[in-house]
Order: structure tokens, then sequence, then C-alpha cells
């Protein structure tokens, strides 16, 4: 794929980190603030792939952190959400500015 | 070769619309959905790339399954057809602030950088499963199999955990 430089590939990737990290500043309910999570590590992913198709296609190593973090992140998605939802029982939101009980 | 370049800005302009979306709209179950179509579209990318199981792996376990976990919390939440509260502005127009000048700072530090061009010829266009199945279970140098064990006792982890922490505890029944 030489006819797109793997800078634009990258450029795509760290946009897309943005608008995650843009999503976690703005957002106040814990679910929306977990999909911009996502968001930035699929930003992630890009890059890893990116970087072995382009500077090592001799080897597999990015395609295999690629997988490992897209297992670690379903693990984290089904953790987070496990919590949001006891912690709706307990209080009735899922709004993080509602959760300051363990607050000094 | 100018049809692989239109396919790729296709596909990045609607990454980043949809992630866009996703992150301002103000219906929370919109935003998931917005959230599935980004995710879709990154899965395209990796079809582009030509790392087609890495792009069903994204497909599977993103769409398939974080996205619907997503769809069925927020079910289990809140009303799905309320709008989320504004968020404050001065946070929003410094939180964009912050995100721009980010972008741009690695944009710039991007554009300096030279990556030097590999020395060893590729693999085949198409990585086959069997090559990746071989080295994620070997145990010789360049083998992955102790990250795969590490990761499968992480995922046993998390599924106990899952459940400890939604299982209602006996004195909370009323």
């Amino acid at each position: 794929m030489p006819v797109i430089p793997l800078h634009y590939i990258l450029f795509l990737s760290t946009a897309l980190f943005f608008i995650g990290m843009y999503g976690l500043f703005t957002r106040r309910n814990m679910i929306t603030m977990l999909m911009s999570v996502e968001l930035i590590l699929n930003s992630v992913n890009i890059n890893f792939v990116a970087f072995n198709k382009y500077l090592y296609p001799e080897n597999l190593e990015g395609l295999f952190f690629s997988l490992f973090i897209i297992a670690i992140a379903a693990a984290e998605a089904a953790v987070a959400i496990a919590i949001i939802i006891n912690l709706y029982r307990n209080i009735r939101s899922v709004d993080v500015e509602a959760a300051d009980d363990m607050k000094f | 070769m100018i049809g692989s370049e239109v396919v790729f800005y296709i596909l990045s302009a609607f990454i980043l619309v949809t992630g866009g979306l996703a992150v301002t709209t103000r219906k929370i179950f919109r935003s998931a959905i917005w959230l599935l179509f980004c995710l879709t579209g990154i899965a395209g990318l990796y079809f582009w790339l030509g790392m087609l199981f890495i792009a069903a792996v994204q497909i599977v376990v993103y769409v398939g399954g974080i996205v619907v976990l997503i769809i069925f919390s927020i079910f289990l939440t809140q009303q799905s057809g309320k709008d989320l509260p504004p968020p404050v502005r001065s946070r929003t127009i410094l939180s964009a602030l912050a995100v721009c000048i980010g972008f741009v700072l690695t944009c710039i530090l991007l554009r300096n950088h030279t990556f030097g061009a590999s020395l060893h010829p590729p693999l085949a266009d198409h990585i086959s499963v069997e090559a990746i199945g071989t080295q994620l279970l070997d145990t010789s140098e360049h083998g992955y199999a102790l990250p795969f064990e590490v990761i499968s006792i992480l995922l046993l982890a998390a599924l106990i955990a899952c459940i400890v922490l939604a299982k209602r505890s006996k004195s909370e029944e009323k």
C-alpha cells in the first residue's frame, strides 16, 4: 500500500485519539466516558497495525499487540459495565459527579 | 491505484465524522450507534490495510460484543430517549482548546519525523490465519504462548469479577 504514506494513517489515529480525549473531558455520564475510552484504544490499535504493515511487514508483532489490546479492552469494558450497574443500583445515577461518597 | 487512495480518504472521513458524532451527540443511544459505525469503519480500515484477521476480530469483539454490552447497559441504567444534560460551556471550550493544541503538537512532531523503511522482504500480501495461530501458541523465541496464557487468566479473572460485582448481595434484597 505505498500510495498512502504512513503519516496519513498516523494523522487519522491521532485525530481519533483526540476525539476520544474530548469525549472523556466533556462527558459526565459514565457510559459515554467508557465509549470515549474505546475510541482511544482503537486509535492505538490502528497505530500498531499500521506500523506492522509499513515498517515491519516481515513480522506479525503489531498484529499480536492489537489482538491483546482488543482482548484487554473487552475485559475492561465488561468490568466497567459491571461497576457502573452496581453503582447505579446504589446511587440511582450514572453521573460521575453524583458518585462523591469517597470524596475528601 | 487511485481507487485505493480514494477508499482510504472515504474510510478516514467516515471514521472521524462518526467518532466525532459519538462523543458530541446528546442522545446516549444515538451515541452508542455512532460508536458502532465508527468501529465498523475502523474494521474497514484494517481490511484496506490487508489485515483480514484483525478486521474480523474487530467486528466480532467490538461491534458484536462491546457495543452490544454498552447498549444493554444503557437500557438497564437510563431512559434511552432522554437527552443528556448539556456539558458546562467553560469545560467544553477548555477541553476543545486542549485537544486542538495536543492534536496540532502531535501532527507537527509526526511531520518532522521520518520512519526508516523495512529492509526485509514482506510476508505474503494477506497474512494467513495459520501463521498467526502458529506464532501465537509458539513457545520458542518469537512465540506468544506466555502472553496468551496470561490473557486467558485475565479474562477468567474479569469474568469472575463481573459476576461477583453484578450479583446482588443477600442483605440488599428486600
